[in-house]
């Protein structure tokens, strides 16, 4: 085992994404504890020409193939698995992101090697120790790893994505880039239709929860942002209902977003929407579980019924 | 296609949590179905419709509400149930896949589904962790799946509505994220029929152990309304005071 900590180097479209930046960051402070480097490794398309942008990282191991497509949970799972096998790393960091969770799983696995998830924090001192975030965000749980090496999933806003972007020594080395045989093919790559409404763009969106119970109950949240000069956002369960279209999710699989105020109806707070929130500059919460974790994020909150509270916003509105 | 489903009990998110040490207080928790495992289960129901074949769920025997939830499983459309043990205490999720990994053994499914993630799996995906036991591809976080000719595309979501497609050679695991359609609800009398039609079987297994080597030292709640200012009062209190908020905000 070495002492060194290796970053999983999240891309797409050539982009290295803030969630890697901040992997980094957390890296870095895990390599000072540890006394080792800061090892990223990058593979698949454009792969030599992201490296630049690592300096974060004291080493980039540059696996450069277009045989994977933008990604590839087995492909980059089992090239990224053979780095970690080879270098034994003390510590290795993915990302709780959609690329993270196929890559974890599958390295920790192949590695025998104990997985944390949902981390919020790691430290590396005589013991691998992490701080996760469990129920939805509802507790908060202390970690220590049995062993001496572990495999972290960093939930997103762990670290700050600034803290990764220097720092390093910045070494490029190129490494084999021959792709395994693969059971999964990359078919091609999606991206959303514009809606009519860019959430991104408002200045006070009114977000709905599962709390709002039913398709009939939308209408008078409509009112409300109507009432307010609003748009009307939501939770993810929302749009997985089909009840509101795609583009007006706010979260990890959605859209981040900061207005200037965020008024959360009946939305929980799990680490998936907060993920696309947070960073508003007034978030207002309505939540009748006193214990949710939405009201750990928000400035201003209301334990009651939303049902209550709109009617009674909606008529000082418009009256 | 011939379809397994893994589907887990988790601790009902909109009850109260209470901690017991470095545990929750499980005393007189209610757990209901991982919503994700139920979207697994529609897309398996979905993927039978289209293509012919059988969905056996499974689930452990970690909660009472756990042959309920087979029941209802078996009352949506699946062929067959297997609950692996009974009062069960909870394991980890190393642990689950380890006796999911040994059920499905024999099974000669082309497809094994559960939902991507659940909200207690402190040590990894019980879905990723089946696939790796079986040594089976996976593709995690998918939203929709189109059967194929000894293949399946499937759908994966990877961030700001951001998709991409990937053709996926059976068998394989697949951890869902939305089935294509919402979870279909199904009458209580269709329940109770299942409860009679002798389609669950209950398997027996030894406590499993916890195999992640990962252990818990402590547990916290975050403080009530930690970070936010709370509002007391009624809703008319609240109306005003957000009102206000507004106003000093400069949107109103
Ligand atoms: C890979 C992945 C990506 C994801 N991406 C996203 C994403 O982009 N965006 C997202 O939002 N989620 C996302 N999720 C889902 C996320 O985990 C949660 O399931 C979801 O955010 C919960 O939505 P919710 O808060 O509306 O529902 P719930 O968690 O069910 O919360 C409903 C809340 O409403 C409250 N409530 C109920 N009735 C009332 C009432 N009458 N008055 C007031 N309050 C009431 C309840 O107390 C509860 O807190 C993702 C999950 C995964 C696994």
């Amino acid at each position: 085992m070495s002492n060194d900590v290796l970053v999983f180097v999240e891309h797409l479209n050539g982009e290295v994404t803030d969630a890697t930046y901040e992997l980094l960051a957390t890296a870095r402070k895990l390599a000072g504890q540890t006394g080792g480097s800061v090892t990223a490794a990058v593979i698949g398309t454009g792969a030599a020409s992201l490296a630049g942008g690592l300096g974060g990282a004291d080493q980039i191991l540059v696996a450069d193939t277009d045989a994977l497509g933008a990604f590839n949970p087995q492909g980059h799972a089992e090239m990224f698995a053979s780095l970690v096998t080879s270098r034994q790393p003390r510590v290795t960091l993915v990302p709780y992101t959609s690329v993270g969770m196929d890559v974890g799983n599958h390295v920790a696995a192949a590695t025998s090697q104990p997985l944390v998830s949902y981390c919020l924090k790691v430290d590396a001192g005589d013991a691998l120790t992490a701080t996760c975030q469990l129920y939805s965000g509802k507790v908060e749980a202390d970690v220590r790893v049995d062993g001496d090496t572990a495999v972290f999933a960093m939930l997103a806003g762990a670290a700050p994505a600034d803290g990764g972007r220097s720092g390093g020594a910045g070494a490029v080395e190129t490494i084999d880039a021959t792709v395994p045989d693969l059971a999964v093919s990359f078919v091609g790559i999606a991206e959303p239709e514009a809606g009519d409404v860019d959430i991104t763009a408002e200045d006070i969106l009114v977000a709905i929860g599962r709390g709002i119970e039913s398709e009939d109950n939308i209408e008078e949240a409509q009112e409300l942002a109507d009432a307010l000069g609003a748009a009307l956002a939501a939770s993810r369960p929302i749009i997985d209902q089909g009840w509101l279209p795609k583009t007006r999710q706010v979260g990890k699989s959605g859209l981040a977003v900061k207005p200037k105020v965020y008024l959360a109806l009946g939305i929980s707070g799990a680490p998936e929407h907060l993920e696309g929130m947070r960073d508003s500059s007034v978030i207002i919460a309505v939540n009748s579980d006193p214990q949710a974790p939405i009201f750990g994020v928000a400035h201003y909150g209301w334990a009651g019924d939303l049902f209550d509270f709109i009617p009674e916003l909606t008529d000082r509105l418009e009256g | 296609m011939n379809i397994a489903v893994l589907l887990r009990a988790v601790p009902d998110p909109v009850e109260e949590l209470e901690l017991d040490g470095a545990d929750l207080d499980r005393d007189f928790l209610g757990y209901v179905l991982n919503e994700f495992d139920d979207h697994a289960l529609e897309e398996g129901l979905l993927l039978k419709e289209e293509t012919g074949g059988s969905v056996t769920v499974y689930a452990l025997g970690m909660a009472d509400e756990v042959e309920q939830m087979l029941h209802t499983a078996i009352a949506k459309g699946a062929d067959a149930g297997k609950k692996l043990g009974d009062d069960l205490d909870p394991v980890d999720a190393h642990g689950q896949a380890a006796v999911f990994v040994e059920a499905l053994g024999e099974g000669n499914y082309d497809l094994v589904l559960s939902g991507v993630q659940a909200s207690d799996e402190i040590d990894g995906q019980v879905a990723m962790l089946v696939a790796a036991g079986l040594g089976l591809p996976h593709v995690s976080v998918v939203v929709g799946t189109t059967p194929g000719d000894g293949s399946v595309r499937v759908t994966k979501e990877y961030w700001a509505g951001i998709t991409a497609d990937y053709d996926v050679a059976l068998p394989a695991v697949l951890g869902i994220q939305t089935a294509r359609e919402a979870p279909r609800y199904v009458a209580v009398a269709r329940i109770r029929q299942a409860q009679e039609s002798g389609a669950l079987e209950d398997v027996d297994i030894d406590q499993p152990d916890n195999m992640s080597g990962v252990t818990i030292t402590d547990m916290r709640l975050p403080d009530e309304g930690e970070g936010a200012e709370m509002i007391e009062g009624d809703e008319e209190a609240a109306a005003d005071k957000v009102l206000e908020l507004l106003q000093a905000a400069g949107v109103r």
